[in-house]
């Protein structure tokens, strides 16, 4: 059974899509990510798909499934290398995508996800100080 | 025609093969290189001999789906191509004409 190689970087998961995604490939993926943001709590999900020249409404029902399970596991999914014949090619298809980051490659994908989680520490650190305070 | 156009006429197939290998389990596919006056494009016939489609108005609508899929595939592919065409008769199959120009 093929399989799409999910690597991991510390609370990141990588995922490179380099051959033509069918159908079943596609579906293992999207299960295998998310187990694997379950196991390994990752905070964040990189897909990069600069190798990609087509994306239908099937691939980005995909994408935006693991996006949302992601999200529900709390983890931010971002999208890298989209083609601009495919971004265009998206937009004029309908595809909301919501939930979904984009960034232009993997080193601004990763920065972007780092920032997201610094900023829900922050939050989290905050609600923490107001705690304290109303105790008193 | 240009890698944007490609993207868009291949993409479009993609959604529109799909449908009938999901819906009507196969069909045929006629690809036409057609031109009318300065225009030159391709022109694809997907025919299926599959259930068809009751209400086109219907399956033409952002978001419909008798799949659990987005319902974007037919309103999405009509947007990507120049031209769409639609016939389909419940119990004998449905045919989407498609045309797309190199420069459209």
């Amino acid at each position: 059974m093929d399989k799409i190689p999910i690597l991991r970087m510390g609370a990141f998961l990588l995922v490179t899509i380099q051959v033509d995604l069918y159908d079943r490939l596609a579906l293992n993926l999207e299960a295998d990510l998310v187990q694997m943001v379950n196991n390994t709590n990752a905070k964040g999900v990189l897909i990069d798909i600069s190798a990609v020249s087509i994306v239908d409404s099937f691939m980005g029902r995909i994408i935006g499934n693991i996006a949302s399970m992601s999200k529900i596991l709390d983890a931010e999914t971002v999208v890298v290398g989209m083609q601009p014949a495919v971004a265009i090619t998206l937009i004029e298809l309908g595809l909301p995508l919501k939930g979904v980051h984009t960034a232009l490659d993997m080193e601004k994908g990763m920065n972007l996800l780092k920032s997201m989680i610094d900023e829900t520490e922050e939050d989290a650190d905050e609600d923490q100080t107001n705690d304290d305070f109303i105790t008193e | 025609m240009g890698l944007v156009n490609q993207t868009r006429l291949l993409t479009a197939c993609s959604e529109l093969v799909r449908n009938m290998m999901r819906y009507a389990d196969g069909g045929v596919c006629i690809i036409e290189v057609v031109s009318a006056g300065r225009n030159n494009g391709v022109r694809l016939t997907f025919s299926d001999k599959g259930p068809g489609i009751p209400d086109i108005a219907a399956a033409m609508r952002d978001g419909f789906s008798t799949g659990k899929s987005l319902g974007l595939g037919l309103p999405g592919t009509k947007r990507l191509v120049n031209e769409f065409d639609i016939k389909s008769n419940v119990g004998e199959g449905t045919v989407v004409t498609i045309i797309k120009w190199a420069n459209g």
